[in-house]
């Protein structure tokens, strides 16, 4: 099987199983969404408060989202020992770690992307500022993703793995959370945003080629 | 130079070698830190604007470097103990993480002491605070991974691209850190800009810092001969040095 083909047929296999079990889906959904309504609760109703917290706290609530899903990437198949099969097999292991990783994104990152608006309106943040929120979202959780899969590879092997996983992962999301919410921010006060939208390209093609070689090494290890 | 590498890297040479060498290294670490201690607390003049607190920047400013430092030597050993799966690269890097976190630790709370006085608050999200806090994250990250995987090779292996990961990231966090505070930095919080420094304080802080890397050097020594004694307690030269 050639190089593309085997990423293709992994993703695939990866997207299926996914919709066989939709509820799951919805689960990092109902997250993102409860913890951008805890903070008008938390802070009081102001608009005008909220509307000045709203990047940051659609973007924080995205991070945390993506960091519940991150476990879902390598977890169920190393139980299963699919995950030592695919190791051994004859293809690099960091091109099926990208497939994988695309395949994870798709399952929970662009969702977030489609209720984002949402809770950017229950927030009050200025219409102007809604396609950098998604443009920021598009660039950035793809990174999430790929860093967040060393993290998992490193502590799949663990039988408490979550909450070393987001201590091993948070400080290293830091950059994208800061040009990300940046971009929406800046985009709401009518302020040009390619610098940052630059940054977070430049980020995600960064991680796209290197957190791959570092998640197969991780992977091997774990498995050892 | 292959075989310099093995035959020091090796665990009984390693101990014997340390352990001749400690006792002159604390030594000259107590010259050290008298010399540079005197230089700080009583030769140098304090600052013509921050006054005596100046002083705290002798302990700072080579902790911040140390804690920089550290991690970067536990990155190197990581990629040594990785590539060439030397036992002795993997417990410096093991045993140089608490010392890290020390320093780290130690930066912080020197910076948030220098800065009540000078801010008037004990936290002010200064971008180099900010980038020293996220790298005690990543040090206490290092050892909650290394703690949690019962085998102690796997471990080590896994916490080495942990710090190779992390190395690579610590710029990035670092500079995108230094932009966010220049956008978000009140004005009326001015950054203390310091003039190129006198040698009277300049020498002192040199000998500070060498002091703090040295002291680093011999707890890690000492760290590492423990962690070396532990790990081969079964091998026959830790059964004769006991017996």
């Amino acid at each position: 099987m050639s190089w593309g083909r085997a990423f293709v047929a992994l993703a695939r296999r990866d997207l299926t199983i996914a919709f066989r079990r939709r509820s799951e889906m919805a689960n990092p959904l109902l997250f993102f969404v409860m913890v951008v309504t805890l903070f008008p609760l938390g802070v009081g109703p102001e608009p005008k408060l909220l509307a000045n917290m709203a990047p940051g706290v659609v973007w924080v609530a995205a991070l945390l989202a993506a960091l519940l899903s991150l476990d879902g990437i390598f977890r169920p198949d190393f139980e299963d020992g699919t995950l030592e099969q695919l190791v051994l097999s004859a293809h690099p292991v960091p091109l099926l770690v990208l497939a994988k990783v695309c395949a994870h994104w798709l399952i929970t990152g662009l969702p977030l992307l489609l209720v984002a608006p949402l809770l950017a309106l229950f927030l009050g943040l200025p219409e102007g500022a809604m396609g950098a929120l998604m443009a920021s979202l598009l660039l950035g959780t793809p990174v999430l993703s790929l860093v967040g899969a060393i993290g998992v590879a490193l502590t799949v092997g663990l039988r408490k793995g979550g909450m070393i996983l987001s201590l091993l992962v948070l400080p290293l999301y830091v950059p994208v959370l800061i040009f990300g919410a940046s971009a929406v921010d800046a985009a709401s006060m009518s302020l040009p945003i390619a610098a940052q939208m630059y940054i977070l390209g430049a980020f995600l093609a960064l991680a796209a080629s290197l957190t791959p070689v570092a998640t197969a090494a991780a992977l091997k290890i774990s498995l050892s | 130079m292959w075989r310099w590498v093995h035959k020091y890297g090796s665990p009984p040479v390693f101990y014997r070698i340390s352990g001749r060498l400690l006792p002159w290294l604390w030594g000259l670490f107590a010259i050290l830190l008298g010399w540079g201690l005197y230089g700080a607390l009583i030769s140098s003049p304090p600052d013509y604007q921050q006054g005596e607190s100046v002083r705290i920047v002798y302990i700072h400013v080579p902790a911040a470097w140390n804690s920089m430092f550290i991690y970067v030597a536990m990155a190197v050993s990581g990629l040594i103990a990785l590539v060439w799966r030397i036992k002795v690269a993997e417990i410096v890097l093991i045993a140089s993480a608490p010392i890290g976190a020390m320093f780290t630790f130690l930066a912080l709370v020197t910076g948030s002491l220098w800065g009540k006085p000078m801010w008037g608050a004990w936290w002010v999200w200064d971008a180099r605070l900010t980038s020293e806090l996220i790298l005690l994250f990543l040090y206490l990250g290092v050892i909650a991974l290394h703690g949690a995987i019962e085998d102690r090779r796997t471990a080590a292996r896994a916490v080495s691209i942990l710090a190779l990961v992390g190395v690579v990231n610590i710029p990035i966090i670092h500079f995108s850190v230094e932009w966010w505070n220049t956008l978000h930095q009140p004005a009326t919080i001015t950054k203390f800009e310091k003039p190129s420094m006198h040698i009277d304080m300049l020498v002192p802080l040199l000998v500070m810092a060498l002091a703090f890397k040295l002291f680093y050097v011999n707890t890690l020594l000492m760290r590492a001969r423990g962690e070396l004694l532990e790990r081969e307690r079964d091998v026959k030269w830790v059964k004769e040095l006991a017996s």
